[in-house]
């Protein structure tokens, strides 16, 4: 172009072939105006994040370990009551444990177990109640139990053959002994995997069949139990069941017992045949109502209880942590948000003349703040995961990834990036364009 | 010859504004030459006030000029003479105490902050002393910046970018960051900056205070060219030299108007800096003559 300007308004040069657009593409820019700074304001704030990487870090320290420790602890949670649940089964359906009471001593309370007060007798008048289908007494000792030059130390139980059903013990080799057995007091065993294992494996012997010495007594092995594993609480398959007569004359030689066990028909019945129970056994122990009981009469579904209730309070302890943790980190998300703003008063001064409305320059810094604690969410959530899955492993635990927890720890560490973001999202927004402009 | 066509357009789009089509190195002029158009700047009485405790400290008693389109204004005066409070009205930035301000037909001492921010952003282009460049986004980056305040799509945003680069001769340096950039280009990219929203002003605020005298020869000879090419440009300085190269002088003191003068015969900033160049025995300025022979 070449037209010399001598006047302000007239001689301004002409577009070649361009006269048929000019305003058409000014209208069309409105309506987008809203929607499309989202995408730009995560572009903006992830590289301002990024340009502060190591303080960005330091920042959502507080939001990783909280929502780390939420994750972890909820798995270790989640993975014990699976177990528990998956173990109802290997501790026996619908099952009641009746345990003797404390004793107390000059006022020193003992441990539960630790009264004798039940006998075999009890054992006999329970499984007269109605809807009990199975009732054992049991002896338990830990003893040193010998075969084929091995010796090994377990827990030897005394039982009535209807052990095998209550605890859904399946055979892997030979029988459970039978009633017959237990009448006669025939001096037989059925042992688990893990005293297979010890005694035997060794010395590549058959153990069915096999003599085996428990106190210096001698038995014959009829059975060899199928593995249950680990229950959590102990290894169920380090066990010898022994006739509970044998128990009682050879090893015990007490009239009281450490246990009863009793098969309830039906989950419905559980709750009756246990006041049945207990009020059968406070008339035979001569308790009068409303009198402090010498043994205690438990469901399998109670001990899971117990459990439960175990893991729900560590889990509110750790949550209450971890709340602290997010409440610790978004406040330094909202200390480091406010220095960012300081920092680049001058950058909202820009973005402010060049036509950024105050409600842009908020979500901008809103973003940012967003951005912040969602990494902290997200890197807390991988760190929580692998924490919980290293946490199940060492106890054994099945490792479950709950999904509802990781969708809330995400969304409590996105609401701290807002609440804790807002403030200085505000401040920056209502800074003065011109102040601004001439900040250092 | 293109006034009767556009007489039944929406006021809106009556404005006397330079509007780019899209094509970066063409513009279209043609409602600047509409007769009985608005001035781009209007002030009448322009009054500004500062609040300092209980006195009130005036820095505009009262201005009234105008300023149409395709014009190059130079406003001078020594500090304190109420230029930099007149830049912060004329850019929307501010709100008088008193008096009117139209920009390009608009009243804009009545509207609100978003209002404002809108103005801002698609009537008005900034040139700041101090470049006021994004440090950590790229040259292309900081010219599409205005058009995402404007709800452009990011394709769009992007080839407008490199059209106004191109048109401040920068194109080869789209992926620089300004910290890789002299300072000459640093202006040059904000210069695009200012011009990617086809605004109605281009508003200069000592554009060439923190350049040395070759660079802001550069810099008035790339403002020359697009006056030419029919943008209107407020240039704020206190320097004479280069007040020089404007078409028009309007110098403060004290808050007033002390005198507007057309200049007849303005320097040519690109004949300045050839022949500063050829002193120096220096290879053709390749960038400036780029600029010039654009087809327009």
């Amino acid at each position: 172009m070449s037209t010399p300007t001598t006047q302000q308004d007239a001689q301004t040069p002409q577009p070649q072939g361009q006269t048929s657009r000019a305003p058409a593409p000014q209208k069309k820019k409105a309506p987008a105006h809203r929607g499309l700074m989202i995408g730009a304001g995560l572009e903006s704030g992830w590289e301002a994040l990024w340009a502060n990487r190591l303080r960005s870090l330091l920042t959502i320290l507080g939001v990783i370990v909280g929502v780390a420790a939420v994750i972890a602890v909820v798995t270790l949670t989640q993975g014990t009551s699976e177990l528990l649940n998956s173990r109802l089964t290997g501790l026996g359906t619908n099952v009641l444990t009746i345990t003797p009471g404390s004793t107390t001593t000059g006022g020193a309370a003992g441990g539960l177990g630790s009264r004798q007060s039940l006998t075999e007798d009890d054992a006999t008048a329970v499984a007269s109640v109605p809807n009990v289908t199975g009732v054992t007494p049991v002896i338990t000792v830990s003893a040193q139990v010998i075969a084929s030059g091995q010796n090994w130390n377990t827990r030897v139980q005394g039982v009535t053959p209807a052990m095998q059903q209550i605890q859904n013990w399946e055979m892997a080799q030979g029988a459970w002994f039978s009633d017959a057995d237990n009448t006669a007091g025939t001096p037989v065993a059925v042992i688990g995997q893990t005293v297979v294992d010890n005694l035997f494996t060794a010395a590549a012997t058959e153990p069915l069949g096999q003599m085996i010495t428990i106190r210096s007594q001698p038995f014959r092995v009829v059975g060899v139990l199928k593995s249950k594993g680990s229950n959590g609480l102990g290894n169920q398959d380090d066990v010898i069941y022994i006739p509970f007569t044998v128990a009682k004359t050879r090893l015990n030689n007490s009239q009281y017992v450490n246990q009863i066990l009793a098969q309830v028909n039906d989950a419905n019945n559980v709750d009756g045949a246990q006041t049945a129970i207990t009020t059968l056994l406070e008339q035979r122990h001569n308790i009068a109502a409303g009198g402090q009981d010498d043994f205690q009469v438990r469901s399998s579904t109670q001990f899971v209880q117990t459990a439960q209730q175990f893991s729900t309070t560590l889990t509110l302890l750790l949550v209450g942590i971890a709340a602290i943790s997010l409440l610790v980190g978004g406040i330094g998300i909202m200390n480091i948000m406010l220095v960012s703003v300081t920092e680049r008063t001058r950058e909202i001064g820009v973005r402010m003349a060049i036509g950024a409305r105050r409600a842009d320059i908020r979500n901008q810094f809103l973003i940012e703040a967003l951005t912040l604690s969602c990494a902290g969410g997200v890197i807390g959530i991988l760190i929580g995961l692998i924490g919980g899955w290293a946490l199940t492993n060492a106890f054994s635990l099945p490792f479950i990834a709950s999904l509802p927890w990781i969708a809330l720890a995400f969304g409590v560490a996105a609401l701290v990036g807002v609440v804790f973001g807002f403030y200085p999202a505000i401040r920056a927004s209502q800074l003065d364009p011109i102040v601004a402009l001439r900040s250092e | 010859m293109s006034g009767p066509s556009h007489s039944s357009a929406p006021p809106g789009a009556q404005n006397p504004r330079n509007v780019y089509d899209g094509q970066a190195t063409t513009l279209d002029s043609k409602q600047t030459r509409s007769p009985g158009v608005q001035p781009v700047i209007a002030v009448r009485q322009l009054t500004k006030y500062y609040i300092l405790g209980q006195t009130r400290v005036p820095a505009l008693r009262g201005v009234t000029f105008a300023v149409n389109a395709g014009e190059f204004v130079a406003v001078m005066g020594a500090s304190g003479s109420g230029k930099s409070t007149l830049m912060n009205l004329i850019g929307c930035l501010d709100k008088p105490s008193g008096g009117e301000y139209w920009l390009a037909g608009t009243p804009v001492s009545t509207l609100t902050s978003d209002q404002l921010a809108d103005i801002r952003n698609r009537r008005i282009g900034f040139v700041f002393q101090g470049f006021n460049l994004l440090s950590r986004a790229s040259a292309l980056k900081n010219v599409a910046l205005p058009m995402m305040y404007a709800g452009l799509s990011p394709t769009e945003r992007e080839r407008r970018a490199h059209r106004a680069l191109e048109l401040v001769g920068l194109a080869s340096r789209a992926h620089h960051t300004p910290l890789q950039l002299s300072g000459g280009q640093q202006q040059r990219v904000a210069i695009a900056r200012a011009l990617v929203n086809r605004p109605a002003l281009l508003l200069a605020d000592e554009p060439t205070g923190n350049l040395d005298s070759r660079t802001s020869l550069e810099i008035m000879a790339v403002l020359q060219t697009l006056n030419q090419h029919g943008i209107t440009i407020l240039l704020v300085t206190h320097e004479a030299d280069i007040a020089a190269y404007a078409k028009r002088q309007i110098t403060f003191r004290d808050g007033r108007v002390l005198s507007d003068e057309r200049n007849g015969a303005p320097r040519d900033a690109t004949a300045d800096l050839l022949r500063v160049r050829q002193r120096s025995d220096e290879p053709a300025p390749q960038r400036q003559a780029r600029i010039r022979e654009e087809p327009v």
